[in-house]
């Protein structure tokens, strides 16, 4: 049986099959596109529910009409928010898988990535060259270079401010974290100011298109109105779901990504097998980082004007993203993030819909993402997906 | 000159004296046991000689440079390798990846595709369950696998940590074969266990430990028959 076995093993050995390969790059994707359709479907029945159940209350507006009307831009934006979210959870939730630590400077790594971005676009700007550069190489340019300095700024950060705690009590790397976010938040604020960037920073970029029409809704009287995804969002999704398979690549299949969890899992045994623990601990910040300056970038050219404190709110949407997931969990932040996405885009959409303008929703839409976080710290601690924490040893 | 060797090594763990002064030697070759009842000090030799506790005094040598202050990872690129008390497999990598990760320094991959068929035959257990987690092997499972893990680093010097512990007695006896089989093979071991029949059954020679010190050392066949270590180890008289 033995000789069996080894004629079979070189075979196997040589190569990963097609079918597992595709299995671990593809499946968490599959798992987050589930989720999408999941959140999608759900929250479109809840509200087209509440509508049906609401019509009589408003005589201005036809109130299932106007739900459905706005219910593909809905999705739409629940997307991006989701992905935004996803991207910067994976930062949180891989530094917390190898070290149990929670990076609360991760927010202020990803609005660096968005500074980066401004800056270039206005270089580019003052060069003459914004108007003549191909717009597919400016967001690529963009986002390369978001990552590169987000993920070496995210590395130094550990270096200087979290080695030397590493064996201190849990707490004391949590505030240095803290202090890590507010100097980052005022030396960024004191480099845009006196480069003339300025504190409101214009992020500039060349022209990225026009919204795509995906189709033409019917409403009353034979008009239709489109229902369109702008360019902005739509490259956005485009390079985050790459991001996604990049990442699923690398800590699934090759090497490194094998010692990433291992170290991840039990730290003084991957040193045995002869892993540099503190240099894959480097990485792992490095890769998070780029992934959130990745995030910075696309978020920067979406909303086109950022500050230093752009990165507090979704830095800590993100964390909520990352402990709804199951943190520590690579798919859990990433669906975590749509789901939480999702949800905000309903209610920032709704709520207003629903009480006659009375709520904004789009300035309550925190809330339901902060009792969220409590909500699942108190009856799911594990997260949507994380059997993980349970079995950490 | 000694393969391995430790000259007065004390450790602590914050202010409790673990080590007091661990002197040992282990011959290319050989297998060399550390026998002693629990709490005696016998993981922290081992976790001591790997990097993973730093000796406050004394030397470690391999091969006559001393390794005592290097970090872990660059003692297991000299080929110290150890299976560690309680088998450590990473429990939501495949057995695959455990296997593969216990050869991560190395990068000749023809080598390394023979080594796991070594492991393999060693243990066609393993083979069997190539793809699964090994968070779901029996504890017998986990034991060949972490042995084979080790086994993938090439191994100048093994250095075994309870390697019978949890397991049913035909178990154990089947990986004490192995062991035997792996050493005949040509890699040197260092046998840390409480289980002190099969340990000197299979040794050449052994040290005795004692809260912290060695209080004998000699053959394994003298150990077998000398009186106090039949008293105290091996439940005669």
């Amino acid at each position: 049986m033995a000789v069996e076995a080894t004629t079979g093993a070189e075979l196997i050995l040589t190569r990963r099959s097609f079918r597992s390969f595709m299995s671990e790059v593809f499946g968490p994707l599959l798992q987050v596109f589930l989720f999408v359709v999941g959140s999608a479907v759900a929250l479109g029945g809840v509200v087209i529910l509440l509508a049906v159940v609401l019509r009589g209350t408003r005589e201005d507006i036809d109130l299932l009409q106007g739900t459905i009307t706005i219910l593909p831009q809905v999705i739409v934006d629940g997307l991006v928010r989701g992905f935004l979210y996803a991207t910067i959870a994976l930062g949180y939730t891989m530094v917390y898988g190898v070290l149990e630590f929670i990076n609360f400077a991760h927010g202020e790594i990803f609005m660096v990535g968005a500074f980066v971005g401004a800056f270039f676009g206005a270089a580019l700007a003052s060069s003459g060259m914004l108007t003549t550069i191909n717009p597919i190489l400016f967001v690529i340019a963009a986002v390369l270079l978001g990552m590169a300095v987000s993920g070496l700024l995210a590395m130094s950060v550990e270096r200087i401010a979290y080695r030397p705690l590493r064996n201190a009590p849990r707490l004391v790397p949590l505030i240095s974290a803290i202090g890590v976010s507010l100097v980052l938040q005022d030396v960024m604020r004191m480099i845009a100011v006196n480069t003339g960037l300025g504190f409101n920073a214009q992020f500039r970029t060349p022209d990225l298109g026009q919204p795509l029409v995906l189709a033409h809704m019917p409403i009353a009287d034979e008009r239709t109105i489109p229902v369109s995804v702008d360019s902005r969002s739509l490259i956005f999704i485009v390079v985050a779901i790459l991001m996604l398979i990049g990442l699923n690549y690398l800590v699934n299949i090759t090497k490194l990504g094998t010692a990433i969890r291992a170290v991840a899992q039990d730290r003084p045994t991957a040193s045995l097998m002869g892993i540099d623990v503190n240099r894959v601990i480097a990485i792992t910040f490095l890769i998070g980082g780029a992934l959130g300056g990745a995030a910075g970038i696309l978020f920067g050219m979406r909303v086109g004007t950022i500050n230093p404190y752009v990165g507090f709110l979704p830095g800590l949407k993100a964390f909520t993203a990352a402990v709804l997931g199951g943190i520590g969990n690579i798919t859990g932040a990433m669906v975590g993030g749509i789901v939480l996405g999702f949800l905000e885009a309903f209610v920032a959409s709704y709520l207003s819909l629903f009480t006659r303008g009375q709520f904004s929703g789009a300035s309550y839409a925190d809330i339901v993402a902060f009792s969220i976080l409590i909500l699942i710290l108190i009856f799911r601690p594990s997260g949507l997906l994380g059997e993980v924490v349970a079995q950490k040893v | 000159m000694p393969l391995l060797e430790l000259k007065n090594v004390h450790t602590y763990y914050g202010n409790i004296h673990a080590l007091k002064g661990i002197s040992l030697s282990v011959e290319e070759g050989e297998i060399v046991t550390l026998i002693g009842s629990n709490g005696a000090g016998k993981s922290t030799t081992l976790r001591t000689i790997s990097g993973l506790l730093r000796p406050r005094y004394g030397e470690i040598l391999f091969k006559g440079e001393r390794i005592d202050h290097l970090p872990p990872h660059k003692i297991v690129e000299l080929g110290v390798i150890q299976v560690p008390e309680g088998r450590r497999i990473f429990p939501r990598l495949t057995v695959r990846e455990n296997l593969e990760i216990g050869a991560f320094l190395r990068k000749d991959k023809a080598e390394i595709a023979r080594d796991m068929e070594r492991v393999f035959h060693l243990f066609p257990r393993l083979y069997e369950r190539l793809n699964q987690r090994g968070g779901t092997l029996s504890g017998g499972e986990q034991q060949m696998l972490a042995i084979g893990r080790a086994l993938m680093g090439r191994p100048r010097v093994l250095l075994l940590d309870e390697p019978s512990m949890g397991l049913a007695p035909v178990l154990v006896e089947q990986i004490f074969g192995i062991i035997s089989d792996i050493n005949a093979q040509g890699t040197t071991i260092l046998l840390v266990e409480q289980n002190a029949l099969m340990a000197l059954a299979i040794a050449h020679r052994g040290y005795v430990l004692q809260t912290g010190e060695i209080v004998l050392a000699d053959t394994a066949q003298a150990l077998r028959e000398n009186k106090l270590v039949q008293h105290a180890y091996l439940g005669v008289g």
